[in-house]
């Protein structure tokens, strides 16, 4: 939902005046019996979760309860499997797949009496009793939500509800009782590191760009989420835009930085709607500009979309595209921390990361660095999707187990079938089989078992995925991405294609799979930056842990899976077949046929899409 | 058809001779224009200060930008892994079947672009198909049929 921003006070220039009216904005909440919270973020957007909240507007207004009752529509809870939801407060009192005609009951029955509206409740499939309270869902009790909790807190277009929830408190600390020597110690000694998947010390690199010498120095805040499957910096900036900006403002302080930018994809239009407006907002506030709270502290922050380069996330490239130019990487002999954005000293962090600067500067470094494990220490976020029953977003202390993330909080395999393996890290990562599932998540752990903690990305797969197709796709995409500017990457990872594709479409012998590997290895040694360094990951982590279905698809021309379209083979089973003519129908391609009431598959017009199993109701479609 | 260029004014405003501004206004563009049209560029390398190859090489190198007009209705299939594992890869089947195109192609009729994107950040709710900004979750091939025969529908009504 793309909303306008709201009229706000007038500035502030002192943090007495922040104090005020943080205050003022508790106060006004507290003037309403009930705060019915409803998530927006895309995931319940697509949901539909905008005509519930047009519908519960117009119930309150109908029955005169807009003076008790407040609506706040928020970014993403993390639930979006079970979206669109609402929470009711005080009570705790959570809904799931909520629809407009629901709402009539949810005001009557909940808002006028307290009472519970049964058939709404998030029904555990594991104990399968219904659970009337958010915080008792496994899902969100298993979790440490830091940074997550406030999105449920806070309306992103609203900067007094984030003030209310001790929002710029931080800053106001930083500013009155720290120096920015001291701010760079307090992040070192948390332990923080990078959060978008280098996991590099923040702190550190925050003295590096104080130390170099170049003015003016910028920050940059990394929300070019291109990892396919985590979206947690997608929500954050949607859901709490001000926390990276208060992040920013701190890191800007302790480094002396003056300007600032948030490189956002612009395939997130709410989070960049969303950054704009409390951009806008905190700039009337007096929180983003000139002397802020009084300070001498000036500091300003820009938006640029992302043109959709998965490149673009590495931090040399990123910087080249904001100066408006494509966006290839260069070598890392000079740290952008002294020559970065327009040659100048700049610090790039990622979106959680910013995010969590705020927590450590309230709360204190040893608060932070008691979660964790020795070396990463926090919470961290991962987008938990896939063939899993949750799939949502989840924030656990570092070191936890993936079983634990998995069975636990996802509530482990969506469709009966076995989960085999996970996928972490995105393009860079690997794939993890069952059998290590007890490895605890850590930068360190995961990096030695072949795989990356990366940006937080956690697809799940069962045994009705292929690992050589999944090894395939991971180099699909990455060719497509690379930029091109070395040669092992570009070259590199189209030869190892061609090699999966022999693989994959029964061409493959054990040379072969041998000079794969030794491709990968020259790929990932020879190339320029962290994309071609890492993209051998999927290819190497699936033949070390999933080789024999590399085997299989080699020796006995099969893919185990049932994947591999040049390797299956589609019949219809005529004692199953009822002759309904659905695949016929379905058939894209026009390879059914139908003789006297027979319906057979033409091979040669077959494209083994699948669409005719999927369209079955008698399961008559067999693959072999 | 000559190309309205009060648009492109709008967007060029105070940003003559900045050649950072580039991605921001050929965004811009593509937003207002549906494509980055050939004749805009040749402005656009003008009044920022930018050489023509220079422009042609950004406007290719991200994904955002297209150079060829797009379809009325513009149909996005989400590949990314999480939608991959749950079977997207059949959708572009199916659009190929419906519709007689492959990604980055328009329908003869001009009704239809279809495109790929590596990731909608909706991962929860895959897989996923756009249509013209409306995100369809949980989608199956019968659903897309469905929903291309209702957009087919309602132009013809018109």
């Amino acid at each position: 939902m793309l909303k306008k921003s709201k009229n706000i006070m007038k500035t502030i220039t002192n943090t007495n005046d922040l104090r005020k009216l943080s205050e003022k904005s508790k106060e006004e909440n507290k003037k309403y019996d009930k705060i019915v919270t409803l998530c927006a973020g895309t995931g319940c957007c697509a949901s539909g979760c905008l005509p519930v909240i047009t519908s519960l507007r117009e119930e309150l207004e109908r029955k005169n309860l807009t003076q008790n009752v407040k609506i706040r529509t928020t970014g993403c809870h993390g639930f979006c499997e079970q979206g669109p939801l609402m929470v009711i407060e005080p009570g705790n009192i959570f809904y799931c797949h909520v629809k407009p005609e629901d709402v009539s009951r949810i005001v009557s029955q909940t808002l006028e009496q307290d009472k519970v509206v049964e058939d709404l409740l998030y029904m555990d499939s594991i104990s399968n009793k219904k659970i009337p309270y958010e915080a008792d869902i496994p899902f969100y009790k298993l979790q440490d939500r830091i940074v997550l909790i406030q999105n449920k807190l806070v309306d992103p277009c609203n900067i007094n509800d984030y003030i209310a929830n001790a929002g710029y408190s931080a800053l106001t600390k930083a500013l009155t009782t720290m120096n920015p020597g001291e701010i760079i110690e307090e992040i070192k000694k948390s332990g923080l590191r990078g959060r978008g998947g280098g996991g590099f010390p923040t702190g550190k690199k925050w003295e590096f760009c104080r130390k170099a010498k170049g003015n003016p120095k910028y920050v940059i805040c990394n929300a070019d989420e291109g990892d396919p499957g985590a979206y947690m910096d997608r929500s954050i900036l949607e859901g709490n835009p001000h926390a990276v900006i208060e992040g920013m403002l701190i890191g800007a302080f302790a480094i002396e930085a003056e300007h600032g930018y948030i490189y956002v994809r612009n395939e997130y239009p709410l989070a960049v709607n969303h950054a704009k407006i409390a951009i806008q907002q905190a700039e009337e506030l007096g929180l983003l500009g000139k002397n802020i709270l009084g300070s001498k502290l000036s500091f300003d922050i820009k938006i640029a979309r992302g043109g959709g380069a998965f490149v673009c996330g590495e931090s040399s490239a990123l910087m080249v595209s904001l100066e408006g130019k494509v966006g290839e990487p260069r070598p890392k002999d000079i740290h952008t921390t002294e020559k970065g954005f327009m040659d100048l000293p700049t610090n790039l962090n990622n979106v959680e990361t910013w995010a969590n600067i705020p927590f450590i500067i309230n709360k204190g470094a040893s608060w932070f660095a008691s979660k964790g494990t020795a070396k990463s220490k926090g919470t961290k976020i991962f987008a938990l999707t896939g063939q899993i029953k949750n799939t949502g977003l989840v924030e656990v202390p570092m070191g936890i187990s993936l079983r634990k993330i998995i069975y636990d909080i996802g509530g482990g395999a969506s469709n009966g079938k076995k989960i085999k393996a996970v996928q972490t890290g995105g393009p860079s990562g690997g794939c993890l089989p069952e059998k290590l599932f007890d490895l605890p998540v850590d930068f360190e752990a995961l990096a030695e078992a072949g795989s990356m903690v990366g940006s937080g990305g956690m697809v799940v797969m069962d045994e009705s995925t292929c690992m050589v197709d999944v090894a395939r796709y991971f180099l699909e995409f990455l060719i497509d991405e690379s930029c091109g500017k070395c040669v092992p990457c570009r070259v590199g990872l189209s030869r190892m294609l061609e090699i999966i594709n022999d693989i994959t479409e029964g061409r493959g012998t054990e040379e072969k799979l041998n000079l794969l590997e030794e491709t990968a290895q020259t790929v990932s040694i020879a190339s320029l930056c962290a994309l071609g360094k890492t993209a051998p990951n999927p290819v190497l982590s699936t033949i070390k842990y999933f080789r024999s279905e590399y085997e299989a698809h080699i020796e006995e021309k099969r893919c185990p899976a049932g994947v591999c379209r040049e390797l299956i083979h589609y019949s219809i089973n005529k004692d199953k077949c009822k002759s309904c003519g659905a695949c016929l129908k379905a058939c894209p391609h026009n390879a059914i046929s139908v003789k006297e009431k027979v319906y057979i598959i033409n091979d040669e017009a077959c494209q083994k899409c699948g669409i005719c199993k999927e369209s079955c109701k008698f399961n008559a479609i067999d693959i072999k | 058809m000559a190309i309205a260029l009060n648009k492109l004014d709008k967007i060029l405003k105070g940003r003559e001779g900045s050649s950072f501004e580039l991605i921001e206004v050929l965004q811009d563009i593509q937003r207002d224009y549906r494509y980055l049209p050939e004749e805009v560029l040749r402005i656009v390398s003008e009044k920022l200060s930018v050489p023509l190859i220079e422009v042609f090489k950004v406007a290719n190198f991200y994904k955002a930008f297209t150079l060829k007009p797009r379809g009325k209705h513009l149909i996005t299939v989400c590949m990314g892994t999480a939608c991959h594992v749950r079977g997207a890869p059949k959708f572009l089947d199916e659009v190929l079947g419906q519709l007689k195109v492959k990604p980055g192609e328009t329908t003869e009729d001009g009704e239809f672009t279809v495109e790929t994107v590596n990731c909608l950040g909706a991962c929860a709710l895959g897989p996923l198909v756009v249509l013209d900004g409306k995100y369809c979750d949980h989608m199956t091939t019968a659903k897309l049929r469905v929903l291309i025969q209702e957009v087919r529908g309602n132009a013809k009504k018109k």
